[in-house]
């Protein structure tokens, strides 16, 4: 990590040289630190899941299956779906650019508690190890969802374990989300008023409210599913006396929510990567922090458009599906705002910028077809099918994976002090893009035409459409490897970035590259709003970066 | 650790802003653990709305007088912890270590009790999973109630010996002298944590002892 | 921020009050209220814990933004409990105990 530039620059002080060693790493309080220990294990479990998606694509290459038996399927889309959904999506961008960013943007030198923000980071590894070790003893077929009674009765493999592993981690979670909540309300710089708050900021503080109030539901709700499987009562059980219907309406309560906390940020990413490289104010600074909000909010309404046909009540189904709708509108506010933002922006075209287009094309695409799925109609047709699939996959890796590999080239620079290697970036951006539509895209048509989600086999004439999605995944997965390597090559052999290279408005930017341990070496004073690109002058464009160079030069002529 | 009776950690500006984090921070992690007890409270009314008979006869096997006890002990618990806040902010030594000794015997005490309940159901076999008989047709009902009687006081008393140990550890740091007026964070913010699993006993006491009397 | 100093009195006050409470919410439950016994005895537990949350917790002289998070908890605890919504509508009779089924 800590190597010697090749090239020798002005050495300074910074988190990254100020001690070496690893148990300056696991035992650091420093957010910036705990950021990349996170990193290390969000891929880590990025990798895991990413294998049984492999595992599951070449599987359906054929309509009988070509890799494994039936019940080993099951366990393959379980333990994809319960790794990468608890154990990537939730975390990844609130723990890892989350935690970096945070203090730095609202001119802090940590976040409120540091202590708990490492031991977080132990807790979320100690969940995530049972779930590894529920992996190796066997698996899981439960699928990611944990329906009882075939969780609490039926299923042969480690629930309890893998059920525990998800309790546990689901503690970091909340302790990130307090901590976030405490960092923004206490610990901002003079003069950092929530009105000059970044974006990114106010998106994690919606995240956070989720955080904090829907994972304890989920805790609970699992808690309860592991006891009655233990005990053999029957909370949930019906042939017990226990109600089904009652545990998907508190496992959705959070798991709808949840997808929130997946794409809010996912969205918070966007925002800065839109209005950076669009050289402009961000257009409806306050309608965005509001839709942020907002989206938290009603995202606690919606919960029960999971169940239009699980036996739910006719008039429920009526209201979810109303509120769902209702959560099309602040996500539409964000969708319009950064498109507005883009109009007669000067825009370049460097990478993390390519990210932050694909993300709103692809969430656009997930968004508009979740509002098929709210319709009751509809949602009858095509539950439970390749379409959902193909909807949430646009809004969980369309969005969320792409924003995060997004901020990760944006602020790379940062964590690092280092340029990746643009042309190889653009290339693996486009790659990207080209391979998830192939991907996901064919699973809306399977969909439609009926094929059913979870079945390890299918009808013959789904064929062509599967094997085009087995070839998007594994281009797919040359996209995903490719920043891996560059990024690790960059560490020691890019080019300097400097505090600024793109330039960004951001307080992150002010401070050197990578920052000193305790973030800035005078805290800062705001006397700015967020995104003030016309009046920065201290600012220069184009920035003096070895290594990139921004398409148009500033101010346009 | 340090000379100093408090300390200031780095990242705060002053002891305002450290005191005020504290205490934001706290109550956001009684807000999760509200939610925490409201789902296991959900399961309890849908299934008693499901079951109402099944309910009232069951929960005749629990004794108000008991609970009442229980609830009383809780309260005068409270109390206590009140006054130790009240003694740890004007620095009084002696009244704090005083009142905190009190709050943990009368947590002691409120257990021991809810252990003489819990056997008590053992003895009259109505635990479901592990010796259970009730008699009549909603046998199957009746257990629900039990399984959340269990899973509510359960997790209720595994709370109260969380608080238990947490004031014990104050109690000695108490004693040492830890807390001045200045700097008593932790004193405040256990009273909080431990006022909180009063409430929730204010709201399992009418729920599993009393609301079904007459059915 | 300087902090407020509850008087001894009150807390014993707020004590004897949540002793009376307790056996008013027992006497009652003694009386035969038909459905509206539980309303009774959750009103006064709402009014005894919002007792201990003023008084006891200092809730009454926190900051605006921590009155705050305790209303955004309540509030979502409300979100929660929209789940019984889904129960009480599941019979064509709105509002009624479930039928038996036949």
């Amino acid at each position: 990590m800590s190597a010697v530039p090749p090239v020798e620059v002005e050495h300074h002080e910074n988190y990254l040289n100020t001690s070496y060693g690893v148990w300056s790493w696991l035992l650091t309080t420093d957010h910036k630190r705990i950021g990349l220990l996170y990193l290390v294990s969000v891929t880590f479990f990025f990798f895991v899941g990413g294998f049984f998606a492999t595992l599951i694509r070449l599987h359906l290459m054929t309509p009988q299956g070509t890799l494994v038996d039936a019940a080993t399927y099951n366990k393959m889309f379980t333990m994809h779906g319960v790794v990468m959904v608890f154990f990537f999506l939730i975390p990844a961008i609130p723990t890892v650019l989350g935690n970096f960013l945070v203090p730095l943007m609202i001119g802090a030198k940590d976040l409120a508690f540091p202590r708990l923000n490492l031991a977080s980071w132990y807790i979320f590894n100690a969940g995530g190890l049972l779930m590894i070790y529920s992996v190796m003893r066997g698996g899981l077929d439960t699928g990611w969802t944990f329906y009882p009674p075939y969780s609490s009765l039926y299923s042969n493999t480690h629930v309890v374990s893998a059920v525990l592993g998800i309790f546990i981690a689901g503690f970091s979670s909340i302790l990130t989300g307090l901590n976030f909540l405490v960092t923004v309300h206490t610990m901002r710089a003079p003069g950092m008023t929530w009105g000059r708050l970044p974006l990114f900021v106010w998106s994690h503080y919606a995240t956070s409210i989720i955080f904090v109030l829907g994972t304890p539901v989920i805790a609970i709700t699992l808690a309860l599913v592991g006891i009655e499987r233990i005990f053999h009562l029957g909370i949930f059980d019906p042939s017990l006396g226990g109600d089904p219907v009652l545990f998907q309406h508190l496992f959705w309560f959070y798991s709808h929510p949840a997808v929130y906390i997946m794409v809010l940020p996912g969205m918070a990413v966007t925002t800065e990567l839109i209005t950076t490289f669009s050289r402009k104010r961000l257009f409806g600074y306050g309608f965005v922090a509001a839709a942020s909000i907002a989206i938290a909010v009603i995202g606690f309404f919606v919960w029960g458009h999971h169940m239009f046909v699980a036996g739910q009540s006719f008039y429920a189904s009526m209201v979810f599906s109303i509120l769902s709708y209702l959560v099309a509108i602040p996500s539409a506010i964000k969708v319009f705002n950064w498109t507005a933002t883009l109009y007669k922006g000067s825009i370049s075209w460097a990478t993390p910028m390519l990210y932050g287009l694909g993300f709103i094309g692809l969430f656009v695409m997930g968004g508009m077809t979740g509002l098929f799925l709210s319709a009751l109609g509809v949602d009858v047709h095509v539950h439970d099918t390749y379409f959902v699939v193909a909807h949430f996959h646009y809004i969980m890796v369309g969005g969320t994976v792409m924003a995060y590999l997004g901020g990760l080239h944006y602020w790379w620079p940062k964590m690092s002090g280092r340029m990746y290697p643009e042309g190889l970036a653009k290339f693996a951006a486009v790659v990207l893009f080209i391979g998830f539509n192939l991907t996901f895209f064919p699973q809306f048509v399977l969909g439609y035409l009926g094929m059913p989600r979870r079945y390890h086999s299918y009808s013959p004439e789904f064929q062509v459409l599967n094997v085009m999605s087995t070839a998007g995944a594994s281009i797919l997965a040359v996209g995903y490897l490719l920043p891996m390597a560059y990024f690790i090559w960059s560490m020691r052999y890019g080019p300097i970035a400097g505090p600024n290279p793109w330039p960004g408005t951001g307080l992150e930017w002010l401070t050197a590259s990578p920052p000193p341990e305790k973030n800035f070496e005078v805290t800062p004073v705001v006397t700015w709003d967020a995104y003030d690109f016309p009046n920065r002058h201290d600012l220069k464009y184009p920035a003096p970066t070895p290594g990139f160079t921004p398409a148009q030069t500033w101010p346009p002529e | 650790m340090s000379e100093a009776p408090y300390a200031l950690q780095e990242h705060f500006r002053d002891l305002e802003q450290q005191k005020d984090a504290a205490t934001l921070g706290m109550w956001i992690f009684l807000v999760t653990e509200v939610m925490f007890f409201g789902g296991v409270m959900l399961s309890y009314s849908t299934a008693r709305y499901l079951h109402p008979a099944a309910f009232a006869a069951a929960s005749h096997y629990s004794d108000p007088l008991i609970g009442a006890i229980n609830t009383a002990v809780l309260i005068c618990s409270s109390l206590t912890m009140a006054l130790a806040v009240h003694a740890s902010q004007l620095g009084e030594r002696k009244p704090l270590v005083g009142y905190l000794a009190a709050t943990i015997v009368l947590g002691c005490v409120f257990l021991a009790v809810k252990a003489y309940e819990w056997s008590h159901k053992f003895h009259e076999h109505v635990v479901p999973g592990y010796d259970f008989s009730f008699p009549g047709p909603e046998a199957r009902s009746a257990a629900l109630y039990f399984t959340h009687y269990f899973a509510m006081t359960g997790l209720h008393a595994l709370h109260m010996v969380i608080g238990v140990a947490v004031l014990g550890v104050l109690l000695v740091r108490a004693w040492k002298g830890r807390y001045t007026p200045a700097y008593h964070t932790p004193v405040e913010l256990s009273g909080l944590y431990w006022h909180f699993v009063d409430i929730v006993w204010i709201f399992l006491y009418p729920l599993l002892y009393l609301i079904d009397i007459h059915r | 921020m300087s902090e407020t100093i509850v008087p001894r009195k009150n807390y014993v006050l707020v004590w004897a009050a949540l002793m009376v409470l307790t056996f008013v919410t027992w006497g009652v439950a003694l009386i035969d209220l038909g459905p509206f016994s539980i309303v009774v005895a959750l009103l006064i537990a709402f009014f005894k814990a919002g007792l201990v949350v003023l008084i006891f917790m200092h809730m009454l002289y926190m900051r605006r933004r921590t009155q705050l998070v305790l209303i955004a908890g309540l509030f979502w605890l409300v979100i929660l409990f929209l789940t019984l919504g889904d129960y009480i509508t599941r019979h064509p009779l709105l509002f009624c105990q479930p039928l038996p089924i036949p």
